[in-house]
């Protein structure tokens, strides 16, 4: 497998304060691959590094290429960026919220795109004219996750997508990107505070400790690695 | 009877070109977070290069009209791009002097080309008045009225159906998000004065045949349009039109029928509306209260 991201000493930082100290990671086509770390380690950094919503130097590249830009530049280059806390249009409908979604592809017609992706979300069809700060909290997440499948993104950027929600719908949410990884082998790169589902979900893991990489590996050696079980697992 | 009809329908007039004004300044406000209060300004300007090209280069009305919208649009979007947007970075406060610097610039600048006198503008409509169900109301009225509802028809539609119209109100609404989903958000914003300029004019050219062109045409209308936003929400498009429409029925009825008002006093009722929505329900009648989640 060849890398579809590849990010070498990336630093990143907020005016003076310094999030990212050289992180190196990379991602391959069709894998889907997690971020762990406490609070304030970088892992929402590191994913706004690859968008361009932070400033950051260091190299990144995405597809062979540098990648380079803001985010409506790495947008067009086919990366869709589900960020923290609801990436949604609250005031617009939910239809609205997918049609943004697909803002960047130059279809004429989005009925086809919609109506694939009401097969992961069935309820988005009868929901279309609702705006999408009416719908649940998890609805709202599923509806940012559509949103930027509608983009028909290569690789999606997913940032604490179980942030407040039900354990019950974070399964829902980890089990519909699992199978969308699956069947329409979708590259995905998540940050996740839970890193029990992260682990399950993803096939390898990169744990962050003060903006580094401090361990890195498939997620059944970072499930038996102690210092992950005692700081992240809790057993 | 007929007589409170025609002032409605007086009112409906001039309740349009305030409606037209006060929807450039919600568009700008929702896109910016500003009031521009050099859109009167602009619309002044507007108003002078139409009267130009049909009095001193024989252009017919309507071609004028056309040219002149399409020059306002251009001069909109960039003022956006090179006055504006270096200083939205900044404070809001800042872009708020930088509008007050535009209104006095632009007024010095019309002042300087057109000089300071009150010029007599023809208009579009054929003189007279047209009988609609018994009550002659003047083609004047119903032309201006005509041709702020087709306008605000347009945008409606583009707003709610193109793809460009979609973008616009989500870089309004969400500016962060819509980088992420790809919208070029400062275009998108230019845009939004591109099109908050034609506003301006349309009101500007609509107003000049009935009060006159002088240098200072829009400060008085710019003061009813503050009211009409404020009073429909100055988040709220439609608050706007409908603002701008009840304020001018409201003000031209209180000029005919209460006698210590008359003409002279509406302005200071505008103010009065003004300080009152402010007072009583600050997100006026279609605004919605600022809810923050913590």
């Amino acid at each position: 497998m060849s890398s579809l991201l590849e990010l070498e000493d990336v630093e990143a930082r907020y005016g003076p304060v310094q999030a990212l100290h050289g992180v190196t990671l990379e991602v391959a086509e069709g894998e889907i691959v997690a971020v762990l770390g406490a609070n304030g380690a970088g892992k929402t950094t590191t994913l706004r590094s690859v968008s361009g919503t932070v400033r950051r130097s260091g190299r990144i590249s995405f597809a062979g290429k540098p990648l380079r830009g803001g985010p409506e530049a790495v947008a067009r280059a086919g990366i869709a960026h589900v960020p923290e806390g609801r990436g949604t249009f609250t005031e617009l409908t939910v239809q609205e919220n997918l049609r943004l979604g697909a803002y960047t592809r130059r279809e004429r017609s989005l009925k086809g795109d919609i109506d694939r992706i009401a097969h992961w979300f069935p309820w988005i069809h009868e929901r279309a004219r609702q705006p999408a700060g009416t719908l649940s909290g998890g609805e709202q997440q599923m509806l940012a996750v559509a949103r930027a499948l509608m983009a028909r993104p290569r690789l999606l950027l997913l940032d604490e997508p179980s942030l407040g929600l039900a354990p019950m719908i974070v399964r829902e949410i980890f089990r519909i990107v699992r199978e969308l990884n699956e069947r329409e082998g979708l590259t995905v790169l998540v940050v996740e505070q839970d890193a029990r589902i992260a682990l399950q979900t993803a096939a390898r893991a990169y744990v962050l400790e003060v903006g580094r990489v401090a361990i890195t590996g498939t997620s059944e050696e970072l499930q038996e690695n102690e210092s992950v079980r005692r700081s992240y697992l809790g057993y | 009877m007929a007589d409170f009809v025609q002032q409605v329908v007086a009112g409906l007039a001039s309740g349009s070109i305030y409606a037209s004004l006060a929807l450039a300044l919600v568009l700008i406000h929702r896109a910016t977070g500003v009031i521009n209060f050099a859109q009167g300004e602009m619309a002044t300007l507007s108003t002078y290069i139409a009267w130009t090209l049909t009095t001193n280069h024989g252009w017919n009305y309507w071609p004028a009209f056309a040219f002149t919208l399409a020059v306002s649009f251009l001069g909109g979007a960039a003022i956006h791009q090179t006055v504006i947007r270096p200083n939205e970075k900044g404070s809001l406060l800042r872009v708020v002097i930088v509008t007050i610097g535009l209104l006095i610039l632009i007024n010095g600048l019309v002042t300087l080309i057109w000089g300071g006198e009150v010029r007599a503008v023809p208009s579009p409509f054929p003189s007279g008045t047209t009988e609609i169900a018994g009550v002659a109301i003047t083609t004047q009225d119903i032309g201006t009225i005509l041709v702020v509802v087709a306008t605000v028809v347009v945008l409606w539609l583009m707003f709610q159906y193109t793809k460009i119209g979609l973008a616009m109100r989500a870089a309004a609404v969400n500016p962060a998000e819509a980088r992420l989903v790809g919208v070029r958000v400062t275009w998108m914003l230019s845009l939004g004065w591109g099109l908050a300029a034609v506003l301006g004019a349309i009101a500007g050219m609509l107003a000049a045949p009935s009060v006159f062109l002088d240098p200072n045409l829009m400060a008085a209308i710019l003061i009813y349009a503050f009211a009409a936003a404020v009073l429909g929400g100055i988040d709220s498009p439609v608050g706007a039109v409908v603002g701008g429409l009840t304020l001018g029925v409201g003000l031209n009825l209180i000029g005919a029928y209460v006698d210590f008002v008359g003409a002279d006093l509406r302005l200071p009722v505008a103010l009065l509306v003004i300080l009152v929505v402010l007072l009583v329900r600050p997100a006026g009648i279609f605004g919605r209260e600022e809810v923050r989640r913590v």
